[in-house]
């Protein structure tokens, strides 16, 4: 015979706290994602405003004029132009060294890992305006005019180590045994490679690249030490606190939210699909 | 090929890259700290260490802001981010997915965006201000903008994700056995968060805090458009004296000790924390 022990009798008003702690927990929660869209809002709000003078920042009235006009705010257009160009290049350039470097480290056991491991986090632990002052240091020292290319050497800098740290968990992730059974099914290696290995990494090769256009796209703080005259994006922003703000701004934060929101949505409903 | 020689040909050009545009730069920063001269006549090594006593006396002030400024902002996304991380990773069921894209999606509009949107939430005579005075919490010509308040807001928002992220990286595997366990043992709540879940979402809790409090620390951004030169931090101080005023030496010299001020805080941190383990 066995005796089961009855299970712990919890008490009503137990439960009744319980519950209040439970939810409270998701109440918080909610504030805190109110915190988060809280700027979303007003950006969106306000790419609406017809602001009466240079800067949108008090609500005058509704208005689609920066909405028809996008390029209207001078030079902003092209400042997004350059910021896509560094952002792409940048990317592809960060995505393809970080990749070759994640397959060493994961598939090869070498003197140096774990430097190489270190020397893969630091710039991550690095503040953005010490990572920024070095190189603008480097350059200056080396008489290096700033431009374009800095700014690009600089982007495919910091993007780097976060190719690696999202490439380096795809691949140690990967199920060993998938790759073997296609050895023993007599695949060669270039062919093992290609038809599983790769297809299988490729969501984390995306997934960097896409994190690395985004942080490329988005900074300021090393931008700015090496820009010299050339104007991204987020220079003209920092331009425009002082000069005066166009709801053309909030049009394009705008743009990007729901285009960054429609990507993650996207990859969320392809990875159901399967 | 050996399998070795392989390896480093794929490293290489990474290695490179990192080689040439990080260590390289950061020894010399370390040069061009000990340099004299000016921006017209051009600067010379001279090995004058004194700078680092002079620009510490000069931007003391600046340099614990930056500190207080950062570790406020800290423990405030930590407080705001772990239940947020709690309710995704433990109660979100088959919301969790979505609720992830939400939490990340904001960050997408754009840092300077963002800045300038808490510009406006905080101005003078909008919406939250006027609420604040009308319950008398702020005088009648009190302000938010333009207040150390206004640039800790800014601070702790811009940095939420990297705090959100890690912890729910962590809370994610926590075993819901074990809480199950914990309540079976008469734990309450508290106390099975206490001895559970918290320590279990230490490596979130403490990767969550180095990775909003060294961004925070150097930032310069949110002080340029919420707050005043009454509130300037350290990033302020070396972003001017290098562009604006063209002061090489002493700006360089800032941010070697801001750099080594971080990797000694994080390693006691991280010691302290017991956890080691973080890439």
């Amino acid at each position: 015979m066995t005796i089961t022990a009855p299970a712990p009798a919890r008490s009503a008003p137990s439960r009744a706290l319980d519950w209040v702690r439970d939810h409270l927990v998701q109440f918080f929660a909610g504030l805190a994602l109110l915190y988060l869209f809280l700027p979303v809002i007003v950006v969106f709000a306000f790419s609406f405003n017809d602001p009466a003078g240079r800067f949108n920042f008090q609500w005058r009235r509704f208005s689609l004029d920066a909405w028809r006009d996008v390029c209207g705010a001078p030079g902003m257009c092209d400042s997004l132009l350059v910021s896509l160009q560094v952002g792409l290049l940048a990317t592809v350039v960060a995505t393809l060294l970080g990749t070759l470097l994640s397959f060493a480290l994961v598939r090869h056991r070498f003197r140096g890992r774990a430097a190489t491991n270190l020397l893969i986090f630091l710039p991550m632990a690095t503040p953005e305006v010490v990572m920024g002052s070095s190189l603008l240091a480097l350059f200056v020292q080396g008489g290096v005019d700033r431009g374009f290319w800095t700014i690009f050497v600089a982007h495919v800098l910091f993007c780097l180590s976060f190719v690696v740290v999202t490439v380096k968990a795809r691949l140690q992730g990967l199920d060993p045994g998938l790759e073997q059974a296609a050895m023993d099914l007599y695949a060669n290696e270039w062919q093992t490679f290609r038809l599983v290995t790769w297809p299988l990494v490729l969501p984390g090769i995306l997934a960097a690249a896409l994190l690395s256009f985004s942080l490329s796209f988005d900074d300021f703080i090393i931008t700015n030490f090496n820009s010299g005259s050339t104007v991204t994006f987020p220079m003209y922003v920092f331009g425009a606190n002082q000069r005066g703000v166009p709801p053309q701004i909030n049009v394009i934060g705008s743009l990007m939210f729901l285009a960054a929101l429609g990507i993650a949505l996207a990859a969320q409903y392809r990875r159901k699909k399967y | 090929m050996t399998r070795r020689g392989t390896a480093y040909l794929l490293m290489l050009p990474a290695l490179a890259w990192l080689a040439v545009f990080f260590l390289i730069p950061t020894v010399t920063l370390v040069s061009q700290s000990l340099q004299e001269g000016s921006l017209e006549e051009g600067y010379v090594v001279t090995g004058n260490v004194g700078i680092y006593a002079d620009v510490l006396r000069d931007y003391a002030p600046q340099f614990l802001r930056s500190l207080l400024y950062a570790g406020i902002a800290t423990v405030a996304a930590l407080l705001i981010a772990y239940p947020l991380a709690y309710t995704i990773a433990l109660k979100a069921g088959r919301w969790r997915n979505v609720l992830l894209v939400l939490v990340v999606a904001p960050f997408f509009t754009s840092f300077l965006v963002r800045t300038l949107a808490w510009k406006i939430i905080l101005g003078d005579d909008n919406l939250v201000v006027d609420a604040l005075r009308f319950v008398g919490v702020l005088g009648d010509d009190g302000r938010l903008l333009a207040t150390p308040f206004a640039v800790i807001c800014g601070l702790t928002y811009n940095f939420l994700p990297f705090m959100t992220l890690p912890l729910y990286a962590s809370l994610e595997k926590l075993d819901g056995r074990l809480l199950e366990a914990a309540n079976d043992l008469y734990a309450g709540a508290f106390t099975a968060f206490r001895k559970v879940t918290l320590p279990l979402s230490m490596p979130g809790v403490v990767g969550g805090t180095l990775l909003t409090f060294i961004p925070a620390a150097g930032d310069y951004v949110n002080v340029e458009f919420l707050g005043t030169p009454q509130t300037s931090m350290i990033g302020n101080v070396i972003q001017s004296r290098f562009l604006v005023v063209g002061d090489y030496p002493a700006a360089a010299a800032l941010s070697v000790i801001l750099m080594v001020t971080i990797v000694v805080m994080v390693m006691v941190y991280v010691r302290r924390a017991g956890t080691e383990e973080l890439v």
